[in-house]
């Protein structure tokens, strides 16, 4: 412990030939460059922080928070919080004098939809039954309890009155349990059946796709990459311009010449019936499903398998594998125990790169992938356009944080560092 | 040239061709006999030939014509990792995601060896080059000049019965490359493999080898010790390209057997002894050491002639003086001095006349 103190006292006592203290000098000597340096990167910092920062922080703000209930009903949020630990399966007349009062400011202030929408997350089927009650809510005398149930029976189930007290509060984690197949039942927060498991089995749907997209890009862009790297310059930047011809065209327009190649009626198909490999009546059903996703997707993604590998493999000198084979090495020996070893930072990168790209593809599965070829962005996007923000966002923060474990993982198993996209 | 026609080669070039585009030819017409246990150096300018003649005996290129035998056996069509020829690369190629032991277990591990009597084999391969300690230290973690034993204690871990070097010192400095000749040397007497070791450096080319045999323009242009090549050059590329070089054109006055008499174009007369030139009258360009001027008479051999010279610079390098001088209307005339206590001191401007010996000068094609 002396010794490794040791030289920092020493170096704490170091001064220039005028008696300042060395890192004084060193700091103010440097502080100029320093603030130059910064000058040039805020305009970068203030655009990563507006567009990226900014919404990422309010998405994942949005899938905790709904206001549609809390906000329409005073009443109910007040009586909640003198009574947190009511009884679901009988709540007392007063929450249901509560609950009359605000289903009539509904009806007035037009609330309605937006309260029966927050409660219809955890309970589905709610939004007409807020409706049917804010319309009779004017018209009820007490005993409300009696009245409403009336109305209609729904109102007395404990899986409402469990929602309800639960979106008193506008913070709330219920978006995540709903993205994760929960749903509220008469007896508190259980799993859906079977057929409405629909998001994580998605959620493995997509990580699989993802996967075989992934190991499809690495089977096909390895060949070309080592082409690529080895090639004299003239044919290399030709095919080079091949490689990168679809960064340059529309991504609509690739989509849709898939769907022109693969379809039933597509060239695919014709060229297979016309060599007689298939029959007219069994014509292959290659778009609109996952086949199609996979297609298409594993073409769209390959460059960016291409490029790392391409750029890791360049600067694999020859000789290694002249080496391995002047050592008595087959050339299969050479490939597995030379040469592929060394491009596996190119891999990793390669496949971290279309692997997260691939998880959170939207365009192309929207277009090809018909009914079983959706991904979770599709979801998503499906949740944005009925306006139900914070389940896209919950849904959203989950896909955001599987990837981010995934980026550990591959940090604690490779190692960052070693990454090289190119 | 003899060895070229020995039978008992070890390794043989015969009527060899390269050509690369089926247009020009690297590599025309080589034949080279290679004995056993013998160092020989392929030396020449970059784009001679000399590393594509390696590259072929390697197995890394296919010759376009003729035959290359290794110990009788032709080996055309045999891929290269069943040569067993042990090579040592001018980057090393120590691969890198390996430490130092896997590199060298990998050849014995290729080979289905055992564990055992790999880690024997590596251990004395590393000692054989006193690296033993650095065995777990991955290639990255080593100096240039260490990488270096590495790579030819991996080179020599199997026991070819044939080496080859690919300018291995070429990416070291001064003091190391001198002390790895030696080194270099030293492993094939202990070891009494054959070496081909393949350089642009002529210093290294003579110091390590047997014999030398100086590339240009794809063709041997000559097989010699390196003392023969340096003092006997067979024609004025070889002569340029070894050793520092004097050069006066001129035409033949007089042949007579081992002596001529060459007349320079300035017309004064001088010895010379003819080498490649046939007739009198035929153009010549003699070649002349600057460490066999001489511009003391009394060092002359009696008889012989002496041309004026005026001294032009004089650089003090040391070890030795270098003069240059204005000799035969040329400006380029080099003489080296040793620079010993009772060495004459030569002054800019000064007149002089310098001579050699006639085995000195000789007379070579122009």
């Amino acid at each position: 412990m002396a010794e490794a103190t040791d030289p920092v006292t020493q170096t704490a006592l170091l001064t220039t030939a005028d008696g300042r203290p060395l890192k004084t000098a060193l700091a103010e000597a440097q502080a100029k460059a320093r603030r130059r340096a910064f000058l040039l990167v805020v305009p970068l910092i203030l655009f990563v922080i507006m567009t990226f920062l900014i919404p990422i922080g309010y998405m994942l703000k949005r899938s905790f928070e709904h206001d549609g209930f809390a906000s329409s009903a005073p009443a109910m949020v007040a009586w909640f919080a003198a009574n947190p630990d009511f009884d679901p399966t009988n709540p007392p007349e007063e929450a249901y004098a509560a609950l009359v009062s605000d289903l009539a400011r509904m009806q007035v202030e037009k609330t309605t939809g937006m309260a029966g929408t927050r409660i219809n997350y955890s309970v589905p089927g709610t939004i007409s039954l807020f409706k049917g009650g804010a319309r009779a809510a004017k018209n009820l005398t007490p005993p409300f309890k009696e009245a409403l149930l009336a109305v209609d029976a729904e109102w007395g189930r404990p899986a409402l009155w469990r929602g309800m007290q639960s979106a008193s509060h506008v913070y709330t984690a219920e978006f995540y349990l709903v993205a994760s197949d929960r749903k509220l039942t008469d007896d508190g927060w259980a799993r859906g059946g079977d057929k409405e498991r629909i998001y994580l089995y998605l959620f493995f749907k997509t990580f699989l796709i993802s996967g075989i997209i992934t190991f499809l890009c690495l089977l096909l862009a390895f060949p070309v990459a080592h082409l690529l790297a080895t090639l004299p310059m003239a044919k290399s930047s030709l095919l080079m311009i091949f490689v990168l011809l679809p960064f340059w065209t529309s991504l609509l327009v690739r989509t849709t010449s898939w769907i022109a190649l693969l379809q039933e009626q597509g060239v695919a198909n014709d060229l297979l019936v016309a060599l007689g490999l298939i029959t007219e009546e069994g014509r292959l059903t290659m778009m609109y499903n996952m086949t199609g996703t996979i297609v298409a997707m594993t073409h769209v993604l390959l460059p960016f398998m291409i490029l790392p590998l391409y750029s890791v493999m360049k600067v694999i000198p020859p000789s290694y594998a002249r080496a391995a084979r002047s050592l008595g090495a087959t050339s299969w020996t050479t490939f597995r125990r030379v040469y592929l070893p060394q491009t596996l930072p190119g891999i990793a990168a390669g496949s971290l790169l279309v692997f997260i790209l691939a998880v959170g593809y939207y365009i192309t599965p929207a277009l090809v992938g018909g009914a079983d070829g959706q991904l979770i962005s599709n979801l998503i996007s499906f949740h944005m356009s009925k306006s139900n923000w914070s389940l896209a966002a919950a849904i959203a923060a989950m896909l955001l944080a599987s990837i981010l474990l995934l980026y550990w993982l591959y940090d604690r198993l490779v190692g960052i560092d070693r990454l090289k996209f190119g | 040239m003899a060895a070229e026609t020995r039978n008992d080669a070890f390794v043989a070039f015969e009527r060899v061709q390269k050509s690369y585009d089926g247009v020009t030819l690297v590599v025309k017409d080589l034949n080279l006999s290679i004995g056993k246990g013998e160092f020989l150096t392929m030396l020449g300018p970059s784009g001679s030939g000399k590393t594509t003649c390696l590259m072929m005996l390697a197995g890394f290129e296919t010759a376009t014509n003729g035959e290359i035998r290794l110990d009788g056996q032709p080996i055309n069509q045999v891929p290269p990792h069943k040569r067993g020829i042990g090579m040592v690369f001018q980057n090393y190629a120590l691969f890198p995601h390996m430490t130092v032991g896997e590199n060298l277990a990998f050849p014995l591990e290729v080979r289905g060896m055992g564990k055992s009597d790999r880690d024997d084999k590596v251990k004395r391969a590393l000692d054989m080059v006193q690296m033993f300690s650095f065995i777990n230290r991955r290639p990255a973690q080593l100096s240039g000049g260490q990488q270096q034993r590495i790579a030819l204690a991996r080179a020599l871990v199997f026991d070819p019965k044939l080496v080859l070097m690919d300018e291995p010192l070429g990416a070291l400095d001064k003091q190391l490359r001198e002390h790895m000749q030696f080194e270099i040397k030293h492993l094939h007497e202990r070891l009494g493999i054959t070496v081909v070791y393949v350089t642009h450096d002529q210093g290294e080319a003579l110091t390590m080898s047997d014999r030398v045999a100086v590339f240009n323009d794809g063709r041997i242009q000559q097989l010699a010790t390196p003392s023969d090549l340096y003092e006997r050059p067979e024609n004025s590329f070889v002569a340029q390209f070894i050793g520092e070089n004097n050069k006066l054109p001129g035409t033949i006055e007089e042949l007579s057997g081992d002596k001529a008499l060459v007349r320079l174009q300035t017309g004064e007369l001088i010895d010379a002894t003819p080498v490649n030139v046939k007739q009198k009258g035929a153009a010549t360009l003699v070649s002349i050491r600057p460490e066999r001027v001489e511009f003391k008479p009394e060092m002359m051999p009696p008889g012989a002639h002496m041309i004026d010279a005026e001294v032009l610079e004089i650089i003090y390098m040391g070890d030795i003086l270098r003069a240059v001088l204005r000799v035969a209307g040329s400006d380029e005339f080099v003489m080296k001095m040793r620079n010993t206590l009772g060495q004459t001191k030569l002054v800019p401007g000064q007149k002089i006349k310098v001579g050699w010996h006639p085995q000195d000068a000789r007379a070579l094609d122009p």
